[in-house]
Parts: C-alpha cells; sequence; structure tokens
C-alpha cells in the first residue's frame, strides 16, 4: 500500500520540491541546473514506475490525508493519467537538458527553472487529480507559471502576445470555476468518481447538457480547438524556444486530456448533442490549423498553427467514442508530444546558427548541417504521418476509427489534412534546408557560450524516440488499448475510487 | 434571495464581457476582476443559501441538528478569490509592462504577433 500510493504524489511533489530548492539557490547558476536536469529525470524515472504499476495492478488511488472519497481529495491514476505523467517526464527531460545549451544567464536570472518545476507540478497535478475544484487549481498553478515563463525576457512582442494569453486563459479559468460552481449545485460532490455516479441518476437533462457545454467551452479554449485557438498562434512563437517547445508539448494537452476524463467519467457523451458538436470541432480544428499554417511564412508560427490542426486528431478519437478511436486519440496525445517539441527545438537550432525565424531568410541549413537537417525530416515526417514512424500509426489509428464508425466526412478531413501537413513540411524543408540562402540575408554568427551539443543530443533523442514509438507500436498501443477500455468502462474507476461498485 | 443572486451574478458578467471586449487594456482587466467575482458568487448562489445557520456541531453530538449553511461552497470560494488575486495581481503588472514597452492602452496597437 505505502509505496504504491507515494509513486502517485511523488510526480507532484518532486518538481515543487525542485522548484523550492532552485529558488533556495537563486543565484547559484549552476546549482539550478544540476537540480533542473536530477529533477527532470527522477520525474522521468517514477513516472516510468507509475506506468508499470498501472499496467500491473490497475487503478491507484490515494485518498489525500486519509480522508476517504468522496469526502476528501483523491489522486488517482488510471492508465490515461499515469502514461499522460510519463509523456510529461519526457517532455520534462528534453526542456532540462535544451535548456542546459540554450536558456541564457540573463533568462536564467529571471528565473526560468523554478517556474519550469511548477509548470510541471501543475500539469502532473492537473492529470493525476481526481476531484473537480482540484482540477480547477492545478490548472492555475500551470497558468501562472506559464504567464511568466511566457514574458521570460519582456520583449514587444512577448507582452503582446502575453495579453492574449493571459485575457483568453482567464475567461476559460473563470468559465470553468463558474462550471464546477453549478455541477456542485447540481449533484452537491466534486468527486469524479461521485460525480459520474450521481450524474447518472440525476433526471434534469437539460441542466447537465449546460454544465458539460460549459466545461467543453472552458477546456476547449485550453485544448485550443476551433473556434476557440486565437490565443495560441498569437503567443506561443514569442517565448524562448525551450519554453515554446515546453507549451507546445504539454499545456495544450492538458486541455484535451480534461475533455478525454470528463466526457468519459462524468458526463454521458454517446448519441448526445456535445458528441455531435465535437465532431464538428475536431474537423474544423484540422482544417483551419492547417490551413493557418499553409499561409504562414515563420518557422515557429507555422509550427503553432499545426498544434491547433493536430488537437483536431486527438479530439476526433474522443469524438467518435470507440475503444480504437480512443486508444489512437490516447497515441496521438504521446505522439504529438515527441514529434512537436522536436520540431520546435529544431527551430531554435536553426535560430542559434542562422539568426532568424523567418523562411525567406534562411536557407542552406542542408548543405552545412546535414545531421540538423536529417533530423527535421525525421521529425516532420512524423509529424506529417509517414510510415514507419510514430505519426503514421497515430494517424492510422484515429482514421481506422473514423472509417468503422462510417464518419466519412471527417476521415476525408483527416487524410487532406495529412496532405496539407506534409506540404507544410516541405515548405520549411525547401526554404529552410534546401535553398541557397541568398547573399543579403547571411548575418554573421550569432554570439553563443557552448551547448550546442547537447542541444543536438536532445533534438538526436527526440527524432529516436518517433521512431521507437513507431516501430514498438504493439506494447504502446497496448498500453493505449488498456487506457481506452478504463475510460469507456468509468465503472471500474468509480469502484477504485469510491470503493463500491456502482 | 435566490433570484436576486441571479440577477446580481448575471448583471456581472453581463458587464465583464463586455469590459473584456473594449479595446484599452486597463478596462480589459476590470473585466477580468468582475468575472472572477462573478463565478465566485455563482458558486455561492448555486451551492444553495442557508441563513443563520453556521455548521457547528453541537459539545457531545455526532452531527448537527437541523439544516447548516453548507461549508465546502465557501471554502471553495475563499481558494478561488485567493488564486484570482494572485492572477489578477499578475495581470495587473502585466498590462503596466505592456503599456510601457508598446507605449499605448490600446489592443488594436498590439497586433504585431497575430496572423
Amino acid at each position: 500500500m505505502g509505496h504504491t500510493t507515494a509513486l502517485l504524489a511523488l510526480p507532484i511533489i518532486i518538481p515543487l520540491l525542485s522548484g523550492a530548492l532552485s529558488l533556495i539557490y537563486w543565484r547559484s547558476r549552476k546549482a539550478q541546473r544540476i537540480i533542473g536536469v536530477l529533477g527532470t529525470t527522477a520525474l522521468l524515472v517514477l513516472s516510468g514506475m507509475l506506468v508499470a504499476e498501472v499496467w500491473q495492478h490497475g487503478i491507484i488511488v490515494m485518498h489525500m490525508g486519509g480522508w476517504q472519497a468522496p469526502f476528501g481529495i483523491v489522486l488517482v491514476s488510471d492508465m490515461l493519467a499515469a502514461s499522460m505523467v510519463f509523456m510529461t517526464g519526457i517532455s520534462a527531460v528534453t526542456t532540462a537538458f535544451y535548456a542546459l545549451g540554450s536558456v541564457s544567464k540573463r533568462h536564467e536570472h529571471f528565473g526560468f527553472y523554478p517556474l519550469m518545476h511548477l509548470l510541471l507540478a501543475g500539469v502532473n497535478g492537473a492529470f493525476l487529480t481526481g476531484d473537480m475544484f482540484n482540477l480547477y487549481v492545478w490548472f492555475e498553478v500551470m497558468l501562472v507559471a506559464s504567464f511568466a515563463l511566457l514574458i521570460l525576457g519582456g520583449e514587444r512582442a512577448q507582452m503582446e502576445g502575453a495579453i492574449k494569453y493571459v485575457a483568453l486563459n482567464l475567461v476559460s479559468s473563470a468559465i470553468l470555476l463558474s462550471a464546477i460552481g453549478l455541477l456542485y449545485g447540481l449533484t452537491g460532490t466534486l468527486n469524479m468518481a461521485d460525480l459520474g455516479y450521481k450524474i447518472g441518476q440525476l433526471e434534469d437533462d437539460a441542466m447537465i447538457s449546460v454544465v458539460a457545454m460549459l466545461f467543453l467551452v472552458a477546456f476547449g479554449i485550453k485544448a485550443a480547438a476551433f473556434p476557440l485557438f486565437f490565443w495560441l498562434p498569437a503567443s506561443y512563437h514569442t517565448p524562448r524556444v525551450a519554453v515554446s517547445a515546453l507549451f507546445a508539448g504539454l499545456l495544450t494537452k492538458v486541455g484535451v486530456y480534461a475533455l478525454f476524463r470528463v466526457f468519459t467519467v462524468i458526463f454521458p457523451f454517446e448519441d448526445t448533442f456535445a458528441q455531435s458538436l465535437l465532431i464538428w470541432i475536431a474537423g474544423l480544428t484540422m482544417v483551419t490549423g492547417v490551413l493557418g499554417a499553409a499561409a504562414q511564412f515563420e518557422f515557429r508560427r507555422i509550427l503553432s498553427f499545426h498544434i491547433v490542426s493536430q488537437i483536431g486528431y486527438m479530439l476526433m478519437g474522443l469524438a467518435l467514442y470507440s475503444p480504437l478511436a480512443i486508444a489512437g486519440g490516447i497515441y496521438f496525445i504521446a505522439h504529438n508530444i515527441v514529434a512537436k517539441s522536436g520540431l520546435f527545438l529544431i527551430s531554435g537550432l536553426v535560430y542559434r546558427f542562422k539568426g532568424s525565424y523567418e523562411l525567406k531568410e534562411l536557407g542552406g541549413v542542408y548543405r552545412q548541417y546535414p545531421m540538423l537537417a536529417l533530423m527535421f525530416l525525421i521529425c516532420a515526417f512524423s509529424l506529417a504521418g509517414l510510415p514507419p514512424l510514430s505519426g503514421f500509426f497515430a494517424k492510422f489509428l484515429v482514421i481506422r476509427a473514423g472509417v468503422e464508425a462510417h464518419a466519412w466526412w471527417l476521415v476525408a478531413t483527416a487524410l487532406a489534412v495529412g496532405f496539407m501537413t506534409l506540404y507544410s513540411m516541405v515548405k520549411i524543408w525547401a526554404e529552410v534546408f534546401w535553398k541557397e540562402q541568398e547573399v543579403c540575408h547571411i548575418k554573421p554568427p550569432r554570439k553563443y557560450h557552448g551547448g550546442t551539443r547537447i542541444m543536438y543530443a536532445t533534438v538526436i533523442g527526440l527524432a529516436l524516440l518517433t521512431i521507437a514509438m513507431g516501430l514498438a507500436m504493439e506494447p504502446l498501443f497496448l498500453i493505449a488499448q488498456m487506457a481506452a477500455e478504463q475510460l469507456l468502462d468509468p465503472a471500474g474507476y468509480i469502484e477504485a475510487v469510491l470503493g463500491v461498485t456502482p | 434571495m435566490g433570484t436576486l443572486m441571479a440577477f446580481l451574478v448575471g448583471g456581472l458578467y453581463a458587464a465583464a464581457i463586455y469590459m473584456i471586449m473594449r479595446r484599452s487594456i486597463v478596462k480589459l482587466v476590470i473585466g477580468l476582476v468582475l468575472l472572477s467575482n462573478a463565478a465566485n458568487l455563482l458558486i455561492f448562489t448555486s451551492a444553495g443559501m442557508t441563513r443563520e445557520a453556521p455548521p457547528l456541531i453541537p459539545l457531545g453530538a455526532l452531527q448537527p441538528d437541523g439544516v447548516v449553511a453548507d461549508p465546502l461552497a465557501q471554502a471553495l470560494i475563499l481558494t478561488a478569490i485567493v488564486i484570482g488575486f494572485g492572477v489578477l495581481a499578475f495581470a495587473v503588472v502585466l498590462i503596466h509592462r505592456a503599456y510601457e514597452v508598446v507605449k499605448a492602452d490600446d489592443m488594436d496597437q498590439m497586433k504585431d504577433t497575430d496572423t
């Protein structure tokens, strides 16, 4: 009992502790870096153990402070939560190592490391909690850390981006809080398992729909779904690359995770208005994201719009609501965290060598840095969905599920968006890596103090990971399938938390 | 009482959304203040209001006698107030810095990062 439940709390405690330690060593750059690397590595190891534990023993529950559910706050880890925490660990480790090379002294003095740890604690807390209000609190922890990370450096573009990011995310938090208040008034409980049980017994369908819609909007803003995504392309390209990559990997995925959780465990979803709405949202998110990217000529803006487009695939997995679709959606989240972080980190390396993100000004990277070009090719093809990379299987699963559900329009959209993604990636390839750089744009190399090697190493690590995720498809699919089965059978979740069979 | 609160909360939401949609960033923050207060009052109202019945258990008893006010909703609101306060403090500093950097109080002047 003891050490298993401790595994649940540690993914939250370790980042909080590392963050506090980095604050103590505020003046020592070296100590903060060591804590950053050790803390995130410990997080990765522990989250791996958590996945193994859930794989063997099923859902783990921890009653905080010994208060039994539904009265106390519980931490719950089913396979979805555990694998999301594991992906957070991967994202954390790559960011921490990449930051060693890329984050400048000035930004470290602004508190990059403590904020990074706080963000990770918020993300893991949101994944692991089994209480709606606690979920809101973790969302806020994550948001506050992300606000500060976003404006690290204080440039004009960052301020402008941050105002939109802060305003829209606070609106979303207020909607979330209102929804939680109404839900509490309706059921008298906030424990997710208890909610799932009690909502099923309520007869006030209209009110349940209203609350469900509020949650859809609140988490839709956080997940950057159509038509609520405008804060993302306005802000994600402004901070440091290490921060962008961390955001791109994690933040929107927390919103998607919350949608997966709320619409499986708590609210009835199949054949409801929410489902038909989500099918439309998923399709339009894919299309608008990819079209937005096609119109852009800045490296990171293209990637930001692709985050939006990929969110559509994840939502498609939820919207189709079959075991295969949900497993596909979960696998897609994991794949996207790896491939998208990799691409952002590559854009940072290109900026380091060439001093620009504008496609027009760049060129000739393939000739000078063939290894970087190869890494880009792997990550880009993975994003576009070419076999045998992870992106292929991720798309294959959701599209196969769409075919099985006879959702032909959604399938056609997903396929077309896949081609458009390839178009965007080829555009970057042709402009940044292939074409000769025009003489007038060649700038003197930017000054930097080493660290390129470690940045390379993290990018290569992510590229290898996306290959490995494609090659080791079967065990990963089994994990995703287990997660999907647990989600589609909320009775198991409710029993694990409340200890009674509904 | 419930009806009155419903109108109050609705009015606060309306005012908040109106302020958020103005172009001035100061009004944007005022809107966010109103919005978080509206949400807090909504929790307060929807959890049900019980007058003059504090949730206290008499000495020697195991449960309170009769209907008492729900303390959980108030605990939630307290937490939400604290969080809202912290976040708004950040927002105020942010608009101050943004004003210094952009030299304008107008959202229309802040379109550089838009697409």
